[in-house]
């Protein structure tokens, strides 16, 4: 690999840890002119710098604004990149399609906003339909959308509820375990996904990221 | 806006100034020192010859302000200026001369050696809330008559930050100054970017005893600065009133400005103190009561106003645990010492009337004094428009929307204090997969972790073998064969 194209994938790397956009959609029109395979861009370049934001917001040494703007970033990239892997017919690897949503009857979406960005800065493919959803939409969704996983927010300990309601719905349905559901929010415990036989639960958007890509089988 | 807080108006402090005048003359102060009195003597001051009790005028007082510095700093290892005496600076450092230290396993107050300062120097060494680092514990395993040297001289060792420090006897200050000046390679230069500042006490109600006016003879005759640290208890060593407690206080360093000023003009000297109110059911000198918090804004108001440099003993407990008694009367008066604008807060770590220290205090402290720091921080303009330049074509009504914009990651750490993890804010589940620990028990295991990731600085080689040979022939003088040895410092 020459010393040019080194340089170009550290500089990608580091336009994610930095968050700027218009830095890492600069270097993903440069790679293209540069005829450098886009899947190769976003693998050996802009991935890097995710998963290093990532761990070290596991570790605490980062904090939320810079994980959502490097987020933000790898999108803006990846939206450069994405016409040039469809030329070449080769679409960039997707980890699998997520809906997002928060139940019916609640309006918090901050940490599902989160999960939004990290996911698809991780390769999913995410539908986020925002709040105050009905389970029945969000499962029309799903099934339109042919989504392999459901996330689903509720902050309000009266609105928890609503996750059970949909994974019942989705049982009555047999679509299980085709659609995974996880289930995230303030109130939500690993007791209270058991209880109502949900896939799995995150605390935090990094640790949602794993646990998708574990219901995926692309851990 | 930087947030300050005065109890006095300036009505109050004209009198508190005036009547301090007034007792400089009646009763006057009594002066214990020969060379003090001396001194007082030379400039016409009436002493009487059985009472040593000196009459100081206030033209004499005047004439010491006037040549009294109204800033100056202190240096690091490396001859950075790092602490600032003057204006409203703030800075902390860790309380001094300690006789136990908390055992954080056994909860015994445990008699101070070596290895307690060590730890102690270790600890405050790594945590950026404090500015100087202290002569925290007395070494209980060393001889008396070297106890004073050797605390500075292990605080050369271990560390890199200015120190605050002090001196029992009139022989051990002058050990200590020449310390320095052996370490800084001369007296001048130890003179010119001055490490240490020696705390040196009066003795209320209006005495400068012997040693204390010594040392600050001494001090000044060096060029290395003093901060004078004046006791006055209100109710029992002085006057019940808040106003009569800070009058005599105003009265004690105005006559220790004046020995200092006559010893040597132009010398560095701070308005310090440890004023406290007098416990009337326990007969106890609390440092974490309000009211002594109240003592000490109010006397570095009167500082203020005639511009010098202030000092004072906030953000420490009476408490013997960490406990909530601690974090509250600790966090409180902290506050308390950093919105009063006091350039040196002495007092981090301390518990039990300022007997015992303890490392697990120290980091736990330090999150009150960043908090405190943040609060004088103020609230800043920091856009032209105060919120509408938020609002771009990018706001989609979600509560997200502002993670998202590039000012958010710019100045998040500028309008939000960061804490470390010695402040839980973990959901429940992450604090129970955490241990489930009180503030406690997280600094225990932040102590360990610093203690574990220490470093013990670099020095000159040259300057730390003139450190030992000192240090060796004071503990040979004072009979001791060996000194206590010291974990990963061989000594030549």
């Amino acid at each position: 690999m020459s010393e040019e194209i080194e340089k170009l994938y550290k500089d990608m790397a580091q336009s994610i840890i930095d968050g700027d956009s218009d830095i890492s959609v600069d270097l993903a029109k440069k790679s293209i002119e540069m005829n450098i395979p886009p899947l190769d861009a976003i693998t050996k370049g802009f991935v890097i710098g995710v998963n290093y934001i990532g761990d070290q917001f596991g570790a605490g040494e980062a904090f939320l604004p810079e994980l959502v703007m490097a987020g933000e970033a790898m999108k803006a990239a990846v939206a450069v990149l994405e016409p040039e892997l469809l030329k070449l017919g080769e679409a960039r690897e997707t980890m699998g399609r997520v809906i997002l949503a928060t139940v019916e009857g609640d309006i918090h979406e901050i940490g599902k906003t989160l999960v939004g960005t990290m996911l698809s800065a991780s390769g999913f493919e995410v539908t986020d339909m925002g709040v105050d959803q009905p389970a029945d939409k969000i499962i029309g969704k799903a099934l339109e959308i042919d989504a392999n996983l459901i996330g689903l927010s509720a902050l309000l300990t009266t609105t928890m509820v609503r996750q059970r309601e949909l994974i019942e719905e989705l049982d009555k349905e047999n679509l299980r375990p085709r659609i995974k559901v996880m289930v995230g929010g303030a109130p939500i415990t690993r007791d209270w996904a058991t209880k109502i036989k949900a896939d799995g639960t995150s605390e935090d958007a990094v640790g949602a990221v794993q646990l998708a890509k574990q219901l995926v089988g692309k851990a | 806006m930087r947030p300050k807080l005065t109890l006095l108006s300036d009505y109050i402090i004209a009198r508190i100034l005036a009547e301090a005048y007034e007792l400089l003359l009646r009763p006057g102060i009594k002066v214990q020192n020969e060379e003090a009195r001396h001194l007082l003597k030379r400039e016409g001051v009436v002493i009487d010859a059985d009472t040593h009790v000196a009459q100081i005028p206030s033209s004499l007082v005047h004439r010491a302000l006037e040549s009294a510095p109204r800033e100056f700093y202190l240096y690091d290892y490396h001859g950075n200026p790092t602490v600032h005496y003057g204006g409203d600076s703030v800075h902390f450092d860790p309380g001094s001369s300690g006789i136990t230290m908390l055992n954080p396993d056994t909860l015994e107050h445990d008699t101070t050696e070596t290895e307690h300062l060590i730890r102690l120097l270790k600890v405050a060494e790594q945590i950026p809330q404090y500015d100087a680092q202290s002569t925290a514990v007395i070494c209980h395993d060393v001889p008396k008559d070297i106890q004073d040297s050797y605390r500075l001289y292990l605080a050369l060792l271990y560390s890199k930050k200015p120190i605050v420090t002090g001196a029992f006897t009139n022989k051990t200050v002058q050990e200590m100054i020449d310390m320095l000046a052996l370490f800084a390679g001369s007296p001048e230069a130890a003179r010119e970017k001055p490490r240490a500042i020696f705390d040196v006490c009066p003795a209320p109600p209006l005495i400068w005893s012997n040693f204390g006016a010594g040392n600050l003879i001494q001090l000044a005759r060096a060029g290395i600065p003093a901060e004078i640290v004046s006791v006055p208890l209100a109710g029992a060593a002085a006057p019940v009133t808040m106003l009569g407690t800070v009058t005599q206080h105003t009265a004690e360093v105005l006559a220790g400005i004046v020995i200092h000023q006559l010893a040597h003009p132009g010398s560095p000297i701070v308005w310090g103190g440890a004023a406290a109110i007098f416990d009337m059911k326990k007969g106890a000198t609390p440092m974490g009561a309000i009211e002594t918090a109240m003592l000490d804004c109010s006397y570095a108001q009167v500082a203020k106003t005639l511009g010098m440099p202030t000092h004072t003993y906030l953000g420490a407990t009476d408490s013997k645990l960490v406990d909530a008694q601690a974090g509250l009367e600790s966090g409180i008066t902290a506050m308390v010492g950093a919105l009063s604008g006091i350039n040196m807060i002495s007092g981090s770590g301390m518990l039990d009337f300022l007997a015992c220290h303890s490392a697990e205090k120290l980091v736990i402290d330090a999150e009150g004094i960043a908090m405190a720091k943040r609060m004088i921080g103020g609230v800043k303009q920091h856009t032209d428009t105060l919120a509408t330049g938020f609002y771009d074509d990018k706001i989609n009504f979600k509560g997200g929307d502002f993670l998202k914009q590039k000012i958010t990651m710019k100045l998040f750490r500028e309008e939000q204090h960061l804490p470390s993890d010695i402040i839980d804010r973990n959901s429940t589940r992450q604090w129970k997969e955490s241990g489930s620990l009180d503030a406690f028990g997280r600094a225990k295991l932040r102590v360990k972790e610093l203690l574990a990731s220490y470093r013990r600085p670099e020095l000159d080689s040259d300057q730390t073998a003139r450190l030992h040979s000192y240090m060796r022939d004071l503990a040979k003088k004072a009979g001791l064969e060996e000194l206590p040895r010291l974990e990963d410092l061989e000594v030549a």
